[in-house]
């Protein structure tokens, strides 16, 4: 392999993304902006994929933009450029300024008070300098070990979707009129493989199995990864419909990810007070089993979500949203606070080309004390291991997504199951939760235990 | 780059064939097979209107250039913001990592590769004053809330872009394009009692502001349309659960042939053998009523394309003729696999990004029976009307779709509104049970995007009204 040091080597540097977003930041304000907010970004990616012991994919490059809010006269406008030359900047505040005159005043969009800013940056070890001595060498390696070993697993794996390592280091950086400036650096590896299997009936199965974390020691070894995604898929073979009916259904971490994501998207004050959640008017009661505790953490040490201040430039804190089954807040940015009458819980995502909105850091779902072998040990029902598709309401809450998994009989899987749906509205699906694992899976943002629903609906055959 | 209010003059008019020969002498000079060039640079602006008022609006600019290396099947890429020759140069010289011979390329010599025009735009929107669109949002705004009281909320959006796109190749293709897209959508809440239900309408095309004249596509009408959908979920109720007897209505059911079919045939699937229609050529795949077509070359259809984004002009490939698997949706990578032609479906989301064998515009041919006929013939079972999006498993075809209008079909006739649930089946097995087809085709006017492997891509959907003999529904209620 030959290295030429292109733009996907340099190393991301937070104080210079910082310098960046306070310079854009007075160009904003002398171009006549009453305030502004900048966020700039500079990041490098790396990823390498490995199919049936050869490289299929070498890609490496690096990326930086910026993004402007402003606001003038209480009328607001977002811009980005990746053109990120003095004259660029400067052509981007003024005209910026003036596509803020097409909006029409919003006071509820003024930026917020100097008392609510963060006044410090924590640490919180999403760095690690081993992160950059990870090259194409060594993704290849890893990749090539990790699909081989899925291969040998069993004379059944016939074929492979690949095994991919990724890599990425990045820096960013806010300022804002409002009173505060900051930057943040960060690194995350990923690595996963997808084998596949001939099923008896002509069709085929796949499966996969990942690992991820903000330090490379964090990661699963890359045979381990093979061994258990093989193990995932080999399962899958023989899967069948089950007939139609109520049955109680367990999640897997896997699988529950997705409808805790789908259940905080209903707890955000935006959705709130647009009035487009079944959640509005629920503030102090319960919307789940009592067995549930959900928190959004920002501040975690390591977290892939973790980010020491928010999208607005307020102090991260952790948030309790369920705690015994009750519903304990709304996650709020500044604008959605103001439309509730209270104050942002630090919740402020933020992206280069649009406005500030309410976003999750690390979603928790708290470990539960069933040990998760337990959770099987139920006469007859259904072990949710994947869902796809999108059906999820959340004006109303009706829920029903196409799912894989497993049957269970007498406490013991009895057969793989693929194309039925699983239905309820989440209101009775998360109150209906009997049981938690204590099996929290780690490995994302959104992180879950295994849980079991008392009943829902499966179509079937 | 700029961000002005007139289109923007473009920063691709000082890439010369000489430069790019020189970048692609680079990006072969490890001993890859072939190289191309991708520069992008794309100019956009967004407007929302919510509750009664424009909260927000936004531009902005993105220009880089995007450098891919061919060896064998494998692929090196990189890409860069930055345009100056050294900072390209070094990209070229990263893509080139994935192959390690030194060789010394031959000569290379690029022309421009003559172009359809399948996107006229009369009225350019972003050299349009935005104060135009603002009044657009009002009319939907409007609209719908004077459709009924129960209306409590609305929120509509338009976003305009310009893609301007210019390809290098290393086999000699130089193709530069413009492409225009306009979308537009409307989201309206009803509240009645306790009961609250949302509904929304879109479209999307290669259009410029003459967009809102064509039918079904002003701001009134969808306005109208998102309330109209919204109150009358109201009253919906629970789909039931099981396998029972489905028509699928005109336009927006093509949503089923893209998730069930379409991405079962692009040939990376197959070419790696990861699909369920892996040497299936020849073979018959679905009931001799389906004939199946992948057609970049519909005018100012959202998912139609001049060139593709390797250098390769947009087609219309028949896919499935009569039941039987014809083709594949070919990029250069897979097409050198099979020994056939690219077929004008390699794409990308940007400069960023690897092309992959993509769908443009993809369609069920119409058949003969009248719609009305169709739902007739039902005794028991669902009519589906409007989508929200579906997802497939492409190594066995399983998919699910989730539905947003639909209704029971009882003795022949639509009755009660269902409440959103899902569709879920294998896309062989369903197309093998299409036993009637409607002479209705419609192509969706709706804002379509596929997603595939992290790259998202505005694609057409169409199909007649179709029945299918049975699909397994993921209501809540038991029959």
């Amino acid at each position: 392999m030959t290295t030429t040091g292109g733009s996907g080597r340099r190393v991301p540097d937070p104080k210079a993304c910082q310098r960046l977003a306070e310079q854009m930041l007075a160009i904003a304000l002398k171009a006549g902006a009453d305030g502004a907010e900048v966020l700039v970004r500079d990041g490098t990616e790396l990823e390498v994929k490995v199919r049936l012991g050869e490289p299929e994919l070498i890609k490496e490059a690096g990326s930086r933009a910026l993004g402007l809010r402003v606001i003038k006269d209480e009328r607001s406008a977002v811009t980005y450029t990746s053109d990120l030359t003095a004259a660029a900047m400067e052509r981007l505040a003024r005209d910026s300024v003036e596509l803020a005159a097409l909006a029409e005043p919003d006071p509820t969009a003024a930026l917020p008070g100097r008392e609510e800013m963060a006044r410090d940056v924590p640490e919180l070890e999403l760095w690690d300098e081993g992160v950059l001595s990870v090259d194409v060498a060594e993704g290849i390696r890893r990749a090539k070990a990790g699909e081989a070993a899925a291969l040998a697993f069993d004379k059944r794996v016939t074929n492979s979707e690949g095994a991919v390592f990724g890599r990425t280091v990045g820096a960013s950086a806010f300022a804002t009129s409002a009173g505060f400036s900051g930057s943040v650096r960060g690194t995350h590896v990923s690595f996963a493989v997808e084998p596949l299997c001939d099923d008896a009936d002509g069709k085929k199965r796949n499966g996969s199995f990942w690992t991820a974390s903000r330090f490379v020691a964090g990661l699963a070894g890359a045979e381990e990864v093979g061994l258990e995604a093989a193990r995932r898929t080999v399962a899958k073979l023989g899967a069948r419909k089950i007939p139609t009916g109520a049955a109680a259904v367990i999640f897997s971490p896997d699988a529950a990810r997705g409808l805790l994501g789908q259940l905080a998207g209903v707890m955000s004050g935006g959705a709130i007070w647009r009035r487009s959640s079944y959640l509005a008017g629920r503030e102090g009661t319960p919307v789940a089993s009592p067995l549930v505790e959900i928190v959004d953490d920002p501040l975690l040490r390591r977290g892939s979500g973790s980010r020491p201040f928010d999208g607005e430039g307020l102090a991260s804190r952790t948030n309790v949203l369920v705690s015994e089954g009750k519903l304990r807040t709304y996650l709020c940015d500044v604008y959605a606070a103001r439309k509730l009458g209270r104050r942002s819980t630090g919740s402020a995502a933020r992206g280069i080309g649009g406005s500030p909105h309410v976003g999750v850091s690390n979603l928790i779902l708290r470990a539960g004390r069933t040990p998760v072998a337990d959770l099987e040990k139920i006469d007859r029902g259904l072990y949710v291991t994947d869902l796809m598709g999108f059906g999820f309401n959340a004006v109303t809450g009706d829920y029903s997504q196409g799912a894989g998994g497993f049957w269970i009989e007498r406490g013991e899987r009895a057969f793989p199951v693929t194309e039925i749906t699983v239905s309820a509205n989440f209101d009775a699906l998360w109150k209906g939760i009997d049981a938690i694992g204590d099996d929290l899976d780690t490995r994302s943002s959104v992180q879950c235990p295994s849980f079991r629903v008392g009943t829902m609906m499966i179509a079937g055959s | 780059m700029t961000v002005g209010t007139t289109a923007p003059v473009s920063p691709l008019d000082a890439i010369d064939a000489a430069l790019a020969e020189r970048l692609l002498a680079a990006a072969l000079s490890s001993g890859g097979d072939y190289a191309d060039l991708y520069f992008e640079h794309r100019a956009g602006a967004d407007y929302v209107l919510e509750d009664g008022r424009i909260r927000t609006v936004g531009r902005g600019v993105t220009l880089g250039l995007g450098v891919r290396v061919l060896r064998g099947d494998a692929t090196g890429y990189a890409y860069t913001e930055e345009l100056d020759e050294a900072r390209m140069t070094d990209a070229a010289r990263t893509a080139a990592q994935i192959a390690a011979s030194g060789a010394t390329p031959g000569p290379i010599a690029v022309r421009p590769v003559p172009l359809a025009d399948r996107y006229r735009v009369l009225e350019p929107s972003l050299a349009r004053p935005g104060i135009d669109k603002v009044a657009l949002l009002r009319q939907a705004d409007a609209a719908a809330r004077a459709y009924d009281p129960r209306i409590v909320r609305v929120e509509a959006s338009l976003a305009e872009e310009w893609r301007e796109v210019l390809v290098v190749t290393s086999d000699g293709h130089l193709a530069r394009d413009q492409q225009p897209m306009i979308r537009f959508g409307v989201s309206a809440v009803a509240e009645e009692g306790q009961q609250r239900q949302g509904g929304r309408s879109g479209g999307a095309g290669r259009f410029g502001m003459e967009f809102f004249t064509r039918p079904g596509q002003s701001p009134e009408e969808h306005g109208r349309e998102a309330a109209r959908l919204a109150i009358g979920m109201l009253h919906a109720v629970e789909a039931p659960a099981g396998p029972m007897e489905v028509v699928l209505g005109a336009g927006e059911s093509g949503i089923l042939l893209h998730e069930a079919v379409g991405h079962g045939l692009e040939a990376d699937f197959n070419r790696k053998r990861t699909s369920n229609y892996t040497d299936q050529i020849g073979q018959q795949v679905a009931s001799p009523l389906c004939t199946v077509v992948d057609d970049g070359t519909i005018d100012n259809a959202r998912g139609s394309i001049n060139v593709d984004d390797e250098g390769n002009a947009g087609q219309r490939n028949v896919l499935i003729e009569g039941g039987t698997l014809v083709g594949y949706m070919q990029d250069r990578l897979s097409a050198k696999h099979f020994g056939a032609k690219p077929s004008g479906n390699g794409r990308r989301q940007s400069f960023r990004h690897e092309p992959l064998p993509r769908m443009t515009n993809t369609f069920l041919a119409p058949g003969n029976d009248a719609p009305e006929d169709i739902i007739k013939s039902v005794k028991r079972g669902v009519f589906a009307k409007r989508f929200a999006g579906g997802q497939v498993n492409i190594s066995n075809g399983d998919f699910v779709f989730a539905l947003t209008e639909s209704y029971l079909i009882e003795d022949g006739k639509l009755t009660a509104p269902l409440k959103g649930t899902n569709l879920i089946g294998n896309g062989p097995d369903v197309l093998r049970k299409v036993t009637m087809l409607g002479g209705d085709f419609e192509l969706s006017q709706g804002t379509w995007t596929c997603g595939k492997d992290g790259q998202s891509v505005p694609v057409g959907i169409g199909t007649p009204t179709m029945k299918i003999a049975e699909i397994t529904v993921g209501g809540t209620k038991t029959r």
